[in-house]
């Protein structure tokens, strides 16, 4: 399978997820953001990071550069695309996902291992996952609170959008395992077609149980099944 | 422009400096040149008032390639692979303004480390603030706190341990010490030294602004009521930038254009360009009407004594100019030849085609005024505790105070605003007695631990600078890594006062036998003095840095209990010192006696010999012993697990407060396995080291034998409640 990994300045996740990819077998290549051609890829990640220092508001300009024109395009006709937190925050910037990430609900940076459920099991992402599994995942960020409309939401309940929800080393979903504030505990969306997935936890730092532990490398192995 | 006395006063330099400057340049200096002079004759450039004590330490070692002197510290770990390593200090800034201050200590420390070819693989840091109760320490501490996750968050370095203390000592006056850690390979490591006539002298990065002109000479004076109106010398941090800066450059340093390479850091172009010619022995000539400016009509004083972050000098070898605009262009950042090197030994500034100064090197580099200052040794602390004077209490009271208490709470409200794990290698991220992180794509790693123990260093230097050495030692042992060699940070007050001096001589004797015994070497570091208001200085506070190598990374190995029914063993005899305890601090607001002693001998052996017990993989987990004693040990060991301890009540000593609280050094506690029992005692008998057998894990429960019995989750939760409360 071959995987294009967008690189804009200030993305500082991009070695970690190309690393992840070659190591799971995926034939990866790096796209720098004054591209203006993507390589024909199955799968388009953006990587976590601070794109152009996301001064303005996280993923605004990364929304804008030249290579999101091809990522647009390519998603449009079914290509797979993968944002992982900044990346995440820039497919709302692009619009390819609806709703937004606003600041963590403590207004402070937030890095630490928490627990999200699988809740669509049966996707091209996500189908070597079992139904409701529980995932040990780290989250690293400033905005990753996830808000939407309330015709959205409904919309994202009545197709199964939803992907992944914070929850409990139990699974249960409430306030008290929601670390950002995000609406109804959502950690992760998929666009109508469900062909992008959009998601703040870091699966590219859960593949080695030396630094962390495995979690994550379901997400890689059901996209290559 | 006529010179005047305010004016000389104004740049910090004393009537007999300028002097000595008039002498030097055979005339009376411009405003410009009295300006460098200032910049690079201030302490903080300078060491004037360090240097001859800092010369005592060691700096070399079979493991050194690369000691004091240089942009950073170079160390070799074997296969080709070299760790580049430094700490500095960046307190006055951060008391005046906590977020660019700290922001912009990551990013001074990181570009000294990716200067010299490495890539930055981990961030720590030392921050002290003044007693919670303090009107300030509250916006200090959020202020700080947010300015180090800041800049390391965004440029996506792993910030993955360090310690924040409160002391009423740092009420007028914070430290905030940062150190970055690197990994290059030995044959690509890059250097400050000049080379060559005539080569072109590149500035990168960011443009120059008004910002952080005289930060330098602030660093170098003691705040008074007035502190708050420099805040304009307080520089303004960009991460992103330094992101691209680092990407950058580590590009071009992949093949050989590099002739030399500085950062600009405290006193900007200034010290850059003088410390390359310097290096060199060759003049350098700039023309300053070519440096990238942010604000119109900067002037060439203006220029030379920013201190604008994110920028860089090179030295380029002939012929790579466009190669090197490339990758520049490339990345977005200025690139533009602003100089040469030239045969003159000066540095000679040209504006609009006039000369504007002129100023041989040697006077500014190795003709820096050197003094040795008066100072006086510290007299003996007569006072002794009388545990009978002292009202009754608890061990179970005591404890919980210590475990609740801001010094010993957790600080997962601190470290969790940091991203430790950006770069997939963090193996053991903060709130270990180190942190571990893996070389990539290898299976080897190296440990990190910061520390720092100002009581003791007030009450007995010499003691005090050994045992932060020790302490620092054993950190490292404890995750299985050999230590290899450190940086420190030496946060000091006034050192025209007399006992000060003497604080820092001390200190430095003790830092220095430590080193020397335990063959731990320093390669480099950064001395901060004047750190106090009105006279009031700080308690003596050397920060060390210490790194070290896990050659076979296969188990981490960390301080959480691991199995139920283990053995509990303590390395190293106790002797119930509670001199400058945590014990009395915390339970009595004391802090009288003397630190523990130091025996190097017992630390040497304890260590290595607990190193050969991890390394036959009989260690399940192990522990450090030092501020709390042996029971806030037990009970960080319980709290960072599931499962909890019974502890025997000891044989020998009658008193349990010094039994359980006692401070004394050299000591571990180790978890092995029951059937593992013989084997170690026979490695320790052998080696002649004085252990306890002193109980084992259980479920659930911290236990002593008729003393105390509570529930590990009741622990955590004491230990966890400050930081949210505050």
């Amino acid at each position: 399978m071959k995987s294009s990994v967008i690189v804009f300045p200030g993305s500082n996740c991009d070695r970690d997820i190309a690393d992840a990819l070659e190591k799971m077998q995926f034939k990866n290549k790096m796209v720098w953001h004054k591209e203006t051609e993507l390589p024909k890829s199955d799968l388009i990640v953006i990587p976590g990071g601070f794109s152009y220092g996301d001064y303005l508001r996280s993923g605004a300009i990364a929304g804008k550069s030249l290579i999101i024109d091809e990522v647009i395009k390519a998603a449009n006709s079914g290509c797979l695309v993968l944002g992982i937190c900044n990346g995440f925050q820039i497919l709302t910037e692009t619009g390819l996902l609806n709703g937004t990430l606003l600041r963590n609900k403590n207004l402070k940076f937030i890095n630490k291992d928490v627990y999200i459920k699988v809740i669509n099991h049966e996707s091209k992402f996500t189908n070597k996952y079992k139904r409701d599994q529980v995932l040990k995942i780290n989250i690293a960020h400033n905005e990753g609170n996830y808000f939407t409309d309330s015709k959205h939401l409904s919309e994202l309940h009545n197709e199964n959008l939803i992907v992944f929800k914070y929850c409990d080393k139990e699974g249960n979903i409430d306030d008290k395992s929601n670390p950002n504030g995000s609406l109804k505990n959502i950690a992760g969306i998929f666009n109508s077609k469900k062909n992008i997935l959009g998601m703040m936890p870091h699966p590219e730092r859960m593949i080695d149980d030396i630094i962390s532990n495995k979690d994550g490398v379901n997400l890689f192995s059901s996209l290559l099944n | 422009m006529k010179l005047t006395k305010d004016i000389i006063k104004k740049h910090g330099l004393e009537p007999e400096e300028f002097k000595n400057i008039k002498k030097l340049l055979k005339r009376e200096p411009n405003l410009l040149e009295l300006g460098i002079f200032s910049a690079m004759w201030n302490e903080h450039c300078s060491y004037k008032s360090s240097k001859i004590h800092l010369k005592k330490l060691p700096t070399t070692g079979k493991q050194v390639i690369q000691g004091p002197g240089e942009n950073a510290g170079v160390i070799d770990i074997g296969d080709n692979d070299a760790i580049v390593f430094k700490i500095e200090s960046h307190n006055h800034p951060s008391y005046i303004e906590p977020y660019q201050g700290a922001a912009t200590g990551v990013g001074g420390i990181l570009r000294d480390v990716f200067t010299m070819g490495a890539r930055p693989i981990a961030l720590l840091n030392s921050i002290h603030f003044g007693s919670p109760n303090h009107s300030k320490t509250k916006s200090l501490l959020n202020g700080v706190v947010s300015g180090i996750g800041g800049y390391g968050n965004c440029i996506g370095i792993p910030t993955v341990g360090g310690e924040t203390k409160f002391d009423e000592t740092y009420n007028e006056n914070i430290l905030v010490n940062a150190m970055a850690v690197g990994h290059v390979k030995k044959n690509k490591i890059f250097y400050s030294k000049a080379k060559g006539l005539n080569k072109s002298v590149v500035y990168v990065g960011s443009k120059t602004g008004r910002d952080g002109i005289h930060g330098a000479s602030m660093a170098s004076a003691e705040f008074d009521e007035n502190s708050e109106d420099k805040k304009p010398t307080v520089q303004v941090g960009d991460p992103f930038t330094e992101k691209l800066l680092m990407e950058a450059c580590l590009e071009l340093m992949k093949d050989n254009s590099i002739i030399s390479i500085q950062d600009m850091g405290a006193a900007g172009l200034t010290s850059s360009s003088v410390e390359m010619a310097s290096k060199g022995e060759l003049g350098i000539e700039l023309e300053l009407d070519k440096v990238p400016c942010r604000e119109e009509n900067m002037s060439p004083y203006e220029m030379m004594l920013s201190e604008s972050q994110e920028r860089m000098l090179i030295i380029l070898e002939e012929g790579k100019e466009l190669h090197a605009k490339k990758i520049f262009d490339k990345w977005d950042l200025d690139f533009v030849i602003i100089g040469k090197t030239t045969n003159t030994n000066n540095l000679t500034l040209k504006f609009n085609n006039k000369i504007e100064g002129e100023i041989p090197i040697e006077a500014l580099a190795t003709k820096a005024p050197l003094y040795d200052r008066a100072w006086v040794k510290k007299k003996p602390v007569k006072s002794k505790i009388n545990l009978k004077d002292l009202k009754k209490i608890k061990i179970e009271d005591a404890l919980f105070k210590i475990l609740s208490s801001p010094n010993h709470s957790n600080k997962s409200w601190v470290t969790n605003q940091y991203d430790q794990s950006v770069m997939c290698d963090t193996v053991q991220k903060s709130g270990s007695d180190a942190a571990v992180i893996r070389i990539h794509n290898k299976d080897k790693a190296i440990a990190v631990s910061v520390d720092s123990s100002a009581n003791y260093c007030k009450s007995h230097p010499n003691s005090g600078g050994k045992q932060i050495v020790c302490e620092n030692w054993r950190n490292l042992i404890t995750v299985g890594a050999k230590p290899l060699a450190i940086t420190n940070c030496l946060n000091f007050g006034n050192p025209e006062n007399k006992e000060i001096m003497g604080e820092f001589a001390e200190c430095l004797d003790g830092i220095k036998e430590a080193c020397e015994f335990l063959n731990y070497p320093v390669v480099s570091g950064n001395v901060s003095f004047y750190n106090g208001t009105n006279k009031k200085n700080i308690f003596p506070t050397p920060v060390i840095g210490g790194v070290g190598l896990i050659k076979n990374l296969t188990k981490p190995l960390n301080h959480n209990f691991k199995k139920d029914k283990s053995k509990l063993l303590l390395i190293g005899k106790t002797f119930g010192h509670l001199g400058q305890s945590c014990f009395l601090k915390e339970n009595y607001s004391l802090k009288v006696g003397v630190p523990p002693e130091i025996n190097l001998l017992n630390e040497k052996n304890n260590g290595e010999s607990l190193l050969e017990l991890i390394d036959n993989n009989l260690v399940l987990s192990s522990h450090d012993v030092s501020s709390g004693g042996l029971i806030t040990a037990i009970s960080e060991m319980a709290m960072s697990s599931s499962f909890g301890a019974k502890i025997y009540k000891p044989k020998k000593l009658t008193n349990l407060y010094e039994y359980f609280f006692g401070e004394d050094q050299a000591r571990y506690i180790i978890e092995i396995e029951a059937i593992n029992l013989p084997k170690v005692e026979k490695i320790l008998k052998d080696r002649d080291i004085f252990f306890e057998n002193i109980g084992f894990t259980q479920k659930e429960y911290f236990e002593i034998e008729g003393e105390l019995k509570i529930s590990t989750k009741e622990l955590y939760e004491i230990n966890n409640k400050w930081y949210n409360n505050y």
